[in-house]
């Protein structure tokens, strides 16, 4: 059954790409505006050998590790800091609720004024938007700590930081690892759209320049990359969630968020 | 009556709080970048007057309709078939997870090859960046139908579009508004981006004119107006999910009080 999958996925995919190679050849889009595969994947090899490339990618992974190590910290601290005082989680409700749908888009024309092309610019839109992801998820997490073992071990007399540590952190965790992991892909949109539209050095700013110089195949192959990149960081994140969390009854049946 | 008091003191007082004190230390700032709340929302009602929102906030908000209209439709109906048959999404599943993968805003670029800089572009980049968490999300709701619930509709002979309707959509639900709510906050991202890159109007737009005359306080306007929308789209949303996933929200509850 396995394999069946498999082999039909990579038959899907075969189809796709070949879709991208005869959609262009038989002029049903301009080639000018959709290149066929095999020049994309051209310029896809040119890019690879080419060491400003490497340092664009560099420079996006800078802003997405810093950003989601930044926001994650942040996120973790918060949310166990409100849930374990007590009535903070009740004070601090409505301001959650609304700053988290703020679209961290709006800070960009701030971030522009404040720091220009550089990084702090890139960091301030991903801390921003990861931070939330991981901090209503932690918020929930703790919020699902069963009760009896909560008195258990009140009843045993371990202090705050032993029920942290053994009871809430544990509890807590699949769902932390939720919320990075939903962070990590929302930083790298949030990292690329930076560079897109501020100009900050990286991916998305070559991205704007290959579009401006008309060089579509280029762009083409740079917008795949950050596809590979995208999806290289979703199955890696998953990849340690479950390393993580192998202990947990939910990696058995897992369940899609 | 003390409880709902208290409950009122609970909303209000960190929220009131963050505004003092905003509000004190940004008084006496002389800083360009950083002026006083209060310069700032003076100057609010001067800069959002009503020909404004008509000519700008309105078109952003329809942009965002249509968009994120087609990808709803568009990703409910292929999630749907997808999801319905093992086959075709084994088939599928590498493909979708990479195109997903994409982040939506450089296809921006990639739109304004074919469409231009008009608002079929802007259409465009909202509906196919929103498209996928619901598309995916539309697969999983269907895929995890369960299939007592499928066999009772089949022997009870319950086919087609009531099937459909009743039996597969309708169970998937709760799945499918957890990727339309994802979709909202892509599609308010992709909405402002696209206006920031090739737009005679709309608020993306606006917001960065004001940013690049150095407008700072009238920047500030925008950032707020575009929070404030934000925030508005989101309660919206959940007063809709409430109404139709109040049979779901229902049965949970039911089912937590007797587990």
């Amino acid at each position: 059954m396995k394999g069946l999958n498999l082999a039909l996925g990579a038959a899907g995919l075969a189809v796709f790409l070949a879709l991208g190679e005869v959609v262009p050849r038989l002029g049903l889009v301009k080639e000018a505006y959709f290149p066929p595969a095999s020049r994309i994947a051209d310029a896809l090899a040119g890019e690879l050998s080419d060491d400003t490339f490497w340092t664009a990618l560099g420079d996006t992974l800078t802003g997405w590790g810093l950003g989601l190590l930044i926001a994650s910290t942040a996120g973790i601290v918060a949310g166990v800091v409100i849930s374990v005082v007590p009535y903070l989680r009740d004070a601090t409700a409505s301001t959650i609720e609304f700053l988290r749908p703020i679209p961290s888009v709006a800070l960009i024309p701030l971030a522009v004024l404040l720091y220009g092309t550089e990084l702090k610019s890139v960091l301030l839109l991903v801390v921003y938007a990861s931070f939330w992801q991981v901090l209503i998820q932690v918020l929930y997490g703790v919020q699902d700590v069963d009760p009896v073992a909560e008195e258990t071990a009140r009843s045993y007399g371990l202090g705050a930081w032993a029920r942290v540590r053994h009871v809430l952190w544990p509890t807590a965790l699949p769902y932390v690892m939720t919320g990075v992991r939903l962070a990590a892909a929302v930083a790298l949109i949030l990292a690329v759209t930076a560079e897109l539209v501020i100009g900050a050095p990286g991916l998305g700013q070559r991205i704007a320049v290959a579009q401006n110089s008309q060089a579509v195949p280029e762009m083409y192959a740079l917008v795949v990359v950050t596809g590979l990149l995208g999806l290289l960081i979703n199955v890696g994140a998953r990849a340690v969630e479950r390393r993580a969390l192998a202990w947990h009854q939910s990696v058995r049946g897992e369940v899609a968020v | 009556m003390r409880r709902v008091l208290l409950r009122v003191f609970f909303v209000l007082a960190l929220p009131v709080l963050l505004v003092g004190v905003w509000w004190l230390a940004s008084d006496g700032s002389t800083n360009v970048f950083w002026p006083p709340l209060r310069t700032t929302l003076k100057t609010f009602p001067d800069v959002w007057t009503a020909d404004r929102l008509r000519d700008d906030v309105l078109p952003s908000l329809l942009r965002l309709t249509a968009g994120y209209a087609c990808a709803a439709v568009v990703g409910v109906a292929i999630g749907t078939v997808i999801g319905s048959y093992r086959r075709v999404r084994a088939f599928c599943e590498p493909v979708l997870e990479f195109l997903r993968a994409v982040p939506p805003p450089v296809l921006v670029p990639v739109i304004m090859l074919f469409a231009g800089i008009g608002d079929t572009m802007k259409i465009a980049v909202i509906a196919s960046g929103c498209v996928w968490p619901i598309l995916l999300n539309t697969v999983e709701g269907v895929r995890a139908v369960d299939p007592v619930m499928a066999e009772t509709a089949r022997s009870y002979g319950i086919s087609g579009v009531a099937r459909l309707k009743d039996v597969v959509l309708r169970s998937a639900s709760p799945q499918i508004f957890a990727g339309l709510r994802q979709a909202l906050s892509i599609g308010i991202i992709l909405m402002v981006i696209s206006e920031m890159f090739a737009a005679s109007n709309g608020i993306g737009f606006t917001v960065v004119q004001f940013q690049r005359s150095f407008a700072i306080p009238d920047m500030w306007t925008g950032i707020l107006v575009l929070g404030l929308l934000g925030f508005l789209l989101s309660v919206v949303f959940q007063v809709v999910e409430r109404r139709v996933l109040g049979w779901y929200h229902g049965l949970r509850a039911s089912a937590r009080r007797s587990p």
